[in-house]
């Protein structure tokens, strides 16, 4: 029997999602005696060409991480949808736009200044910005040449706003023990319905948390703290000692990670099931066990104040996907279509 | 703005208060726009931030979220304390991804009060006249 076909293909991402499965280390080798992969930009030199002769359908399944920023990025993941009987959203971004989606509070020019002019560690004295062509002088062999490039989108987009996407396998990156399961899944062909998270679980963090015996019935907070304040109690719900765990609205299966290691869960995971956004509800829960009352404005205040990025704590991975999307009234800019000469 | 653009808005409010209210305006014959759909809620602590997202996301102009006054009004003792944490982050939230703030109001409307009933309702409508529709802004595609 022919094996089935698995492509690998990567969107804005950082490539931890490609390191989350070299992270399966021995095990992958049982994966890849089960399937022919027949795209994979990371490691395997197939081109897109490639993916276009093969009949529509052909690949049993499609792994795509990242959100979609390029218009090449479009234009891949809407070529693989059109080959795959099944496609993936893999890791945070892929499925809801993760850290990258974050630059959706901005305006693309003002996302091209940061990467390529303010940001402390770059050296750029000409201030070239990246244009939709660019004329560069190759000394060496006498010549010059003119590069396109991809357009950018004016936002990022999670996956299925581009695509149909059967499943998602959360994490950022996905943990290899997530991976294996979800692999698990597919090769049993044993899958739940269309849309569904595969891979991970289907409770809350803490249910897997070992500090979740410390965690008492009713929390009230009066003060919030960030982790670079105080070491805190290993032994202790990081929770009950202020500190913004999002442990009680995020999906489990990492097997509590970061709080083992003493370190607040910041969603990576994202929502539960029936969540319609994941912002609005971690929001609804932090601020729900602040003790405050009406009459104390000022003092809740301060203690909100202590937090310089809300949309990062809350939405940190999921903004793209939110139901505003990122700021709303960005303008529709794109790369400056003028040549630029290097 | 647009011409003739008649905002939306969607209020969220609490059964036991601010919906009283909406309806003893009603019983009052006072004349106030239509530009308003009222949700009744049990609570305004019912009130997730994410009805108010989704309001906005299906096209809402502006939201209200309407609760009893505090601190001794409510009918669940500190439901609308709940409000009031949550929205005083939420605000802060609104404003970082660019809604205006005259888009989105907690307000506190006793049974009593169709007077400011009214005059809340009147005012989001005139300031959302001005701020033009919501629409537009959302969809950068």
């Amino acid at each position: 029997m022919e094996k089935p076909k698995v492509a690998w293909y990567w969107c804005a991402s950082c490539g931890g999602c490609e390191e989350s499965f070299v992270d399966l280390a021995e095990r992958l080798l049982t994966v890849f005696e089960k399937v022919d992969v027949v795209f994979m930009p990371v490691a395997m030199d197939f081109k897109k060409e490639d993916v276009e002769k093969l009949p529509d359908g052909s690949i049993t399944v499609s792994f795509i991480n990242g959100g979609v920023r390029l218009e090449e990025h479009e234009e891949m993941v809407k070529l693989l949808r059109r080959k795959s009987q099944i496609v993936i959203a893999y890791g945070s971004c892929s499925s809801w736009g993760g850290i990258p989606g974050l630059a959706n509070l901005y305006n693309i020019d003002e996302v091209l200044a940061r990467k390529y002019l303010e940001v402390p560690s770059v050296d750029n004295p000409n201030k070239i910005l990246p244009a939709k062509r660019i004329k560069v002088k190759i000394p060496e062999l006498q010549r010059e040449v003119e590069l396109e490039l991809s357009d950018i989108l004016p936002k990022l987009l999670p996956l299925d706003k581009v695509i149909d996407v059967e499943y998602y396998i959360p994490g950022c990156p996905p943990t290899p023990d997530v991976a294996w399961n979800a692999l698990q899944a597919l090769l049993s062909g044993n899958l739940p319905p269309k849309g569904s998270v595969i891979g991970a679980s289907s409770r809350s963090l803490c249910d897997e948390c070992p500090l979740n015996d410390t965690k008492p019935e009713e929390i009230l907070l009066k003060d919030l703290k960030r982790p670079y304040e105080f070491i805190p109690d290993p032994e202790k719900c990081l929770l009950v000692q202020g500190l913004i765990c999002l442990g009680p609205v995020t999906r489990g299966g990492c097997g509590a990670l970061c709080p083992k290691a003493n370190m607040p869960c910041t969603g990576c995971f994202g929502p539960l099931d029936n969540v319609a956004d994941y912002g609005g509800k971690a929001l609804s829960f932090i601020a729900s066990i602040m003790d405050y009352s009406p009459m104390e404005e000022e003092e809740l205040n301060k203690v909100y104040d202590k937090i310089p990025d809300w949309v990062g704590t809350l939405y940190r991975y999921y903004l793209a996907a939110s139901k505003l999307g990122g700021r709303v009234g960005l303008a529709k800019s794109k790369l400056k279509g003028e040549v630029a000469e290097v | 703005m647009s011409e003739g653009f008649e905002p939306k808005i969607v209020v969220f409010a609490c059964n036991w208060c601010t919906y009283a209210a909406v309806d003893l305006a009603g019983t009052s014959r006072i004349q106030y726009p239509h530009n308003v759909r009222v949700i009744r809620v049990m609570c305004s602590g019912r009130v997730d931030p994410q009805f108010v997202l989704e309001a906005f996301n299906r096209g809402a102009d502006g939201v209200i979220v309407a609760g009893c006054h505090p601190p001794a009004d409510c009918h669940y003792s500190e439901g609308n304390f709940k409000a009031f944490r949550r929205f005083t982050l939420f605000r802060r939230l609104l404003d970082s991804l660019g809604i205006e703030r005259e888009r989105f109001k907690l307000e506190w409307i006793s049974a009593s009060e169709a007077g400011k009933w009214v005059q809340v309702v009147n005012e989001m409508v005139n300031d959302l006249k001005k701020l033009g529709p919501l629409r537009e802004k959302l969809e950068v595609r």
